[in-house]
């Protein structure tokens, strides 16, 4: 009883020991998905960035879970890693059921809701902007979970940056049936344009895709960039003394 | 001897910039609960390209005054010189007011010297003005002209500091619309693509952010020749529930509509070459 009410004055009283996550450490930027043709195509990039360092390049921010779904995260990567162990747990109770049934992308969404409000209102977030995507039984699925427990599901989604710099793009260019090679170059598309704008991306991505079949996660690789136009070069051509 | 001295200070007059006196008097008066009044912003998208033979500047035509939007149809392409137009983003008055006067001190310069306005004397005096406000001149701006050297394009943000480039988004719908520039960008662009791209970046702002909307303006701007197309793309149209619309009974018939435009004047130049340098 007492140390309960130890433990309550100091999450809301004393500085010396905060147990609650204030700020962000180790971070994630943007994760951009939508759904083609036959599942969900998800991208993002590998770095984790220490405040204003770019610390970690090999950060696999996409994992799959269970058999149908696939999760990509932006913000803290300690509260990522986690969710996974979370999730893992959940699909490891799931299959000890053995019952033939499996947990499916709309659930697995739902679980991950609960939780990240649960956890914002005990003023002690997990730091991470979610997208959960996946296929069962023929229905695509694609939804996201915010650090405060927003969710809602559509045909593409981005977290941080992406919201600014993709979804624009993604609302002009995506439609329904999109194969798999249009899906990867409209992807490629909103990462080139966040690795050109975004500070904190990384020229080093990996594209998930789901489908009824199964997860595949690329092999990292990098965007082709262009900075050779004749404009920026010397823009200062004419308009001397200005930069 | 210390006496002395605060007294010549005291009677020394302050040096421009904003006085800050009435700070204190505005919080007491807020925490009493009197509101301080809104100010008029265009949140905004505001675009400039350059395309092969000169500048293209497109905006948006919302200005919003907090939640509401106060003006559907303002104009954020304003008038510098006949050469040199600047698109403004930021606190309404401030955009308007300064452009203004750096319009009026082009003209004064232009009288001065004879000869055409150059973008980069408007991008000086208003990099000046701007800087001696430290910021608080709330204005983020696109300056756009073809003068002798060429077509030129800059941004001016609201602390003073000034970029040239190519492509050029400023506003709350930057990021939309530079999304789209950054995907659709190539060298060589023609007068029509250049003017479809920032249509597109333009409506990519309208439909994904909320401080922007209504109409597309377009500034095409050419050696010699400029085009303000205003309203050029409409798309936001009233719908009527009524499919055949309003109509309003006949009341006073209309003999005559003369249009002045009070800013630009015709110009008479009494002979004379125009100089190159």
């Amino acid at each position: 009883m007492d140390s309960n009410q130890a433990k309550q004055h100091n999450l809301l009283g004393s500085e010396a020991a905060s147990e609650r996550t204030l700020y962000p450490y180790v971070t994630g930027s943007s994760v951009v998905a939508i759904k083609y043709k036959d599942g969900i195509l998800m991208a993002a990039d590998m770095g984790g960035s220490y405040g204003s360092t770019l610390r970690y390049k090999s950060v696999e921010r996409v994992k799959p879970i269970g058999k149908h779904s696939i999760l990509g995260a932006s913000g803290e990567i300690s509260d990522f890693q986690e969710i996974l162990r979370s999730l893992d747990e959940l699909i490891l109770y799931d299959n000890m059921w053995d019952d033939g049934n499996s947990l499916g992308p709309k659930e697995v969404h739902s679980y991950l809701t609960r939780m990240m409000y649960n956890r914002r209102n005990k003023f002690n977030p997990l730091w991470n902007s979610l997208i959960l995507g996946g296929v069962k039984n023929g229905q695509k699925y694609l939804g996201m979970v915010s650090m405060i427990g927003v969710n809602f599901e559509d045909n593409h989604v981005a977290t941080g940056f992406g919201n600014h710099l993709a979804r624009p793009i993604l609302r002009d260019e995506w439609h329904e049936n999109l194969s798999f090679e249009d899906g990867v170059k409209l992807l490629e598309k909103c990462m080139r344009v966040l690795l050109y704008r975004d500070r904190s991306a990384v020229n080093k991505l990996q594209i998930a895709k789901i489908t009824e079949e199964g997860v595949t996660i690329s092999q990292p690789y990098a965007l082709k960039t262009f900075w050779g136009f004749a404009a920026f070069e010397n823009p200062t051509v004419g308009a001397e003394g200005s930069w | 001897m210390e006496f002395k001295m605060a007294q010549a200070a005291a009677e020394v007059p302050p040096k421009g910039g904003f006085s800050f006196d009435l700070c204190r008097r505005n919080e007491m008066l807020s925490n009493k609960g009197v509101p301080p009044p809104s100010f008029r912003k265009t949140g905004t998208t505001i675009v400039g390209l350059i395309f092969q033979d000169g500048v293209i500047l497109g905006a948006d035509t919302r200005a919003t005054e907090g939640p509401i939007v106060c003006d559907k149809n303002c104009e954020k392409i304003h008038y510098m010189a006949p050469n040199i137009y600047c698109c403004g983003a930021g606190t309404a008055a401030d955009t308007k007011a300064v452009t203004d006067m750096v319009s009026s001190q082009l003209q004064l310069h232009r009288y001065h010297t004879g000869r055409e306005s150059r973008v980069v004397t408007a991008l000086t005096l208003l990099k000046y003005h701007l800087f001696n406000y430290q910021g608080y001149f709330q204005a983020a701006l696109v300056l756009g002209g073809v003068d002798a050297n060429g077509p030129h394009l800059h941004t001016i943000y609201p602390h003073g500091s000034t970029d040239t480039l190519p492509l050029a988004t400023m506003g709350s719908g930057s990021l939309a619309a530079m999304a789209v520039f950054e995907s659709k960008y190539h060298e060589g662009l023609t007068k029509a693509e250049g003017i479809n791209l920032v249509c597109e970046a333009i409506c990519s702002g309208i439909f994904n952010d909320l401080g922007i909307g209504s109409n597309v303006d377009v500034c095409v701007i050419t050696k010699g020749h400029k085009e303000y197309l205003r309203n050029h793309q409409l798309p936001n149209p009233r719908t009527y529930v009524n499919s055949k619309g309003f109509s309003f009974p006949k009341k006073t018939e209309v003999l005559l509509t003369r249009v002045t435009p009070l800013e630009e004047k015709v110009e008479v130049i009494e002979g004379g070459d125009a100089m190159e340098e």
